[in-house]
């Protein structure tokens, strides 16, 4: 991974409205969920994407896939907008991009084996595989991620929280995609399954070049995980910069806020910074032009201040 | 010390299913003294909430069993009492907040009439001055403006105010005991963090015993004098809070401290996170002896054989308890040697 | 790290609440006959059901005399050790039709509701996956096909391709036809905003191969439960054709039509009328107890 590197990910200008009706059903105004969201991911880099219920971070990550296409705003992917594709050009694109949901529970169809789950990926893009070929890669890629590859036969509920997300994730990597979108993956897992699902990723990473968008409300994960820091509110990115500097440095209010709320797991401290806090305090955040403050560092700086 | 407020002995519950008895909680034992704040921490499956609830006589009866124990609240045990007397305690002097503050409001009656319910069961206060109490509590857990908002439906409120509406329900008839059971992971880091603090201050102005079950040990950092892990049913290990975190005793907590992300220096040099292997038993059919066990490095052939028992920790802080029959501290070091 | 015994993480009172269009918890086909065989009643609609199938096969080798030989001898004939369900009002052995009249009548419910499958589920498929104007044009179909009163459409349908048992069979399809494109409309709706239909979209499946893969599959329970239910009362609305004379035609034995004519001689020969009776109450008992325990195994939450 070098900044020279072209990008394997470039949002430009990201914007996803959705209209709401008014109550004679006539047209309404829109509901930016989403607005003039701009970033680029590297070869072998990991975005985190944090911010609050509502702030737009899983409609980015659905909007980044195409699965739920953005209003305006240009997603190239390799180089390609994946605004000219055909649907079935897009189609063929999803072998380089994938994504793994919040809820193993819930992205598990639960009426198909693992293995078929799994292998699915081969049928829809590796046409020409046989059987037994495919049944070989699919075990290779349940030993991969961790499971054995005996369990290729049995159904989701059969499963653990864990081992049903290590499915979803074998079956992300079985085409070797160049990025694939996180989405919460660990936010539905227990506290010490977390750590098994997270070295797992950055594994993979480092042994396939993989790029990740990471959404995620977990502070303290991002932090570890992530090389640079998104952080949105309401539909915008505030701040933007490597996950080391954000955290070190946060800029625009909203980030401080946002850093400030994440509890210490060590008495002492978490009991200072209890006594600190000032609550009852909501700050109406600045929100003006992201502004370079430092290399590689953004942030949305307060119309005045900027001016 | 005090005397208990709860003394819970030996409590264990099942539940009846398709596929065997699910033994939720395995003979789970302690106690809270008035105005302590216990941090039950545990991970889905560890029982934390189901002996709440079954101590509430909140669990459906069946498929769920209380297979045995006692939980005496100020003396009486609650599992002899009749339905209606149990009524009378749960909302009264023991208040409770859920995880999911848009199920637990009834969505179709305003705030005010649902806060006024139990004030009028409870205390027995005409409408006027459970008007004027409802009123009170809203103030009291900061909700600005609340003559107005009183007479407003629940999705009126944000999550956070909802939960705060949840809190004063809870709190409304001065309960002597207020069990919040995973009551801010719903909620947004910066709501849960206002949500804590205000608990705290209430806890000071009141002065009542909390339990505050969650999976997050960083809140549990925060606000409890005591804290108590839980694991498939069981207590592994239960101490002051500053003891817990600086000198775990059990493998199972010290796995949880070590797997927090480190956030220590640049990225670059991180080291990779600690990862507990293997997963949570299946609760219908425990192992025999430590149900950690299988997942535990340190085991010991006992370990896998017999269940230890809860009880004071060599050359730890009094009143520090754990269930291992290995010494970690001794382990650990011998690990830092090598 | 995985370990061999399949893992419960969630105590019965965590279990994670699905839609309740899944018919879960699904997989291992030796559950399902535990949680059916937890229920006597469903146990015995199966065997009744399974009894009478085998009856209606083996029709020829099981039944005393042919259904439609007629013995002058037995005109009318009371129950006797000759013939134990007594003779009808040409002497032809009542035992003999009832055993031949199985194939008609669970043949009637069988064929009429695999029509009413073959053309609801399709629709109701695409209906519910499409939506848009597919959506509404279907809709609209349903709701016409529900306006139009069944004996109505049987008696038209008599009317031009004459009175026969198929003719009745497709009245009685075509009626309960809407009835599963509208359960099957609400099913894959359901299931559509399941997280792992996005998933599958997520992978590069086609919208076709969605419908017929991942969201078929999970529907299927819900229909099969419909479908046994819809078979009692198609062996009803059958009986009751045939009782008309708008449906299996004479000699050929029906119980409808079996009840026609023994209406005329209720009071000398009653045993006409209990025999054919008795057979339609105990078919339809059979599949609704049946249909009901089906339910119940494949979707343990749904009791009330």
């Amino acid at each position: 991974m070098s900044p020279q590197d072209p990008p394997v990910v470039s949002v430009r200008d990201l914007a996803k409205h959705y209209p709401l009706r008014s109550w004679w059903g006539g047209k309404g105004s829109v509901f930016r969920a989403v607005e003039g969201v701009s970033f680029d991911i590297r070869p072998g880099e990991t975005l985190g994407l944090v911010g609050e219920s509502g702030s737009g971070k899983s409609t980015i990550g659905r909007a980044v896939t195409m699965l739920n296409p953005p209003t305006s705003g240009t997603i190239a992917f390799e180089g390609t907008d994946l605004a000219t594709l055909s649907a079935g050009a897009m189609r063929r694109m999803r072998a380089r991009m994938q994504t793994v949901f919040q809820d193993p529970y819930a992205a598990l169809n639960p009426r198909m084996s693992a293995g078929d789950y799994v292998a699915e990926a081969f049928v829809l893009h590796r046409r020409e595989m046989r059987g037994p070929e495919r049944r070989e890669a699919v075990a290779a890629l349940f030993q991969r991620v961790g499971l054995d590859p005996r369990f290729m036969g049995r159904y989701p509920h059969q499963f653990s929280g864990g081992q049903r997300q290590r499915i979803c994730i074998a079956r992300a990597i079985a085409l070797k995609p160049s990025f694939i979108v996180a989405d919460e993956p660990i936010a539905a897992l227990d506290v010490s399954i977390q750590a098994q699902v997270v070295n797992l990723l950055q594994d993979l990473q480092d042994e396939m070049g993989l790029s990740y968008l990471f959404i995620s409300h977990d502070l303290r994960m991002v932090r570890y995980l992530c090389h640079r820091v998104a952080v949105l509110w309401r539909g915008r990115i505030v701040e933007m910069a490597e996950a080391d500097v954000l955290y070190a440095d946060p800029r625009h209010p909203y980030t401080r806020r946002l850093l400030a709320a994440v509890p210490l797991p060590d008495p002492a401290a978490e009991r200072a910074r209890l006594a600190a806090r000032d609550i009852g305090r909501h700050d109406q955040p600045p929100d003006g032009p992201l502004t370079e403050v430092a290399p590689g560092h953004w942030v949305a700086m307060p119309r005045i201040e900027a001016a | 010390m005090t005397k208990p407020l709860l003394d819970v002995r030996d409590l264990a519950v099942a539940f009846d299913t398709d596929g065997g008895a699910v033994h939720a909680v395995n003979g789970v034992s302690y106690t809270l003294r008035e105005g302590e704040t216990l941090g039950i921490v545990g991970e889905s499956g560890s029982g934390k909430s189901v002996h709440v609830l079954a101590m509430l006589g909140l669990i459906p009866r069946p498929p769920g069993r209380i297979t045995g124990g006692q939980v005496l609240f100020e003396g009486r045990d609650l599992l002899a009492l009749k339905e209606r007397e149990l009524q009378k305690i749960r909302g009264g002097a023991i208040g409770f907040v859920f995880q999911d503050p848009m199920s637990s409001l009834n969505p179709g009656m305003t705030v005010a009439a649902q806060i006024v319910e139990p004030l009028r069961i409870h205390l027995g206060l005409d409408a006027r001055g459970a008007r004027a109490r409802a009123k009170d509590l809203l103030d009291l857990v900061r909700i600005p403006n609340a003559a107005a908002r009183l007479d407003q439906y629940p999705h009126e409120f944000s999550g956070g105010q909802r939960q705060r509406v949840m809190i004063a329900i809870g709190l409304s008839c001065r309960p002597k005991l207020l069990i919040a059971d995973e009551a801010t992971t719903a909620l947004d880091v910066t709501v849960q963090a206002e949500i804590v603090a205000l608990v705290q201050e209430l806890k000071r102005e009141l002065g009542m015993a909390i339990i505050w079950i969650t999976h997050d040990l960083g809140v549990v950092a925060g606000i409890s004098d005591t804290v108590q892990v839980m694991y498939a049913g069981r207590i592994l290990e239960r101490g002051p809070v500053d003891d817990i975190f600086a000198d775990p005793r059990n493998a199972y907590t010290l796995g949880l401290l070590r797997s927090l992300p480190d956030l220590s220096g640049s990225r670059a040099g991180r080291r990779r996170l600690h990862q507990i292997e293997g997963a949570p038993p299946d609760m219908r059919h425990l192992p025999p002896g430590d149900p950690f066990a299988p997942r535990n490095a340190f085991a010991t052939p006992r370990c896998r054989a017999e269940m230890p028992p809860l009880s004071q920790a060599h050359g730890a802080a009094p009143g520090h308890l754990v269930a291992a029959w290995y010494d970690l501290p001794k382990l650990l070091a011998a690990e830092a040697v090598r | 790290m995985s370990t061999g015994t399949p893992i419960a993480e969630t105590t019965a009172l965590a279990a994670p609440a699905g839609s309740p269009a899944l018919l879960q918890e699904p997989g291992t086909l030796s559950a399902f006959w535990r949680r059916l065989r937890a229920r006597p009643s469903a146990v015995a609609g199966l065997v009744i059901v399974g009894l009478l199938i085998l009856m209606a096969v083996f029709a020829p080798w099981i039944a005393p005399y042919d259904p439609t030989a007629t013995d002058w001898g037995n005109v009318r004939g009371a129950p006797s050790l000759a013939h134990p369900f007594g003779g009808d009002e040409v002497g032809r052995d009542v035992l003999a039709r009832i055993i031949y009249g199985a194939r008609a009548s669970l043949g009637a419910g069988l064929v009429s509701v695999a029509l009413a499958v073959s053309l609801g589920l399709p629709l109701g498929l695409l209906a519910g996956y499409a939506g848009g104007w597919i959506d509404g044009a279907i809709s609209r179909l349903t709701d016409a096909l529900l306006a139009i009163p069944f004996l109505i459409l049987a008696i038209a349908l008599a009317a031009f391709l004459g009175p026969s048992l198929v003719n009745a069979m497709i009245a009685i399809g075509l009626s309960a036809t809407s009835t599963f494109i509208r359960l099957t409309r609400a099913q894959v709706r359901a299931v559509a905003a399941e997280e792992f239909v996005e998933a599958a979209r997520a992978l590069g499946n086609p919208p076709w191969r969605i419908a017929i893969r991942h969201i078929l599959p999970n529907i299927v329970p819900a229909i099969l439960v419909q479908a046994t239910l819809t078979i009692a009362a198609a062996i009803i609305a059958e009986a009751s054709l045939s009782f008309l004379g708008l449906g299996q035609q004479p000699p050929e034995p029906s119980w409808g039509a079996m009840l026609n004519t023994a209406k005329n001689f209720m009071d000398q020969a009653p045993w006409m009328a209990i025999w054919p009776g008795l057979s339609i109450f105990l078919a339809v008992l059979a599949f609704n107890l049946f249909g009901d325990g089906l339910r119940d195994a494949l979707d343990p939450r749904q009791r009330t």
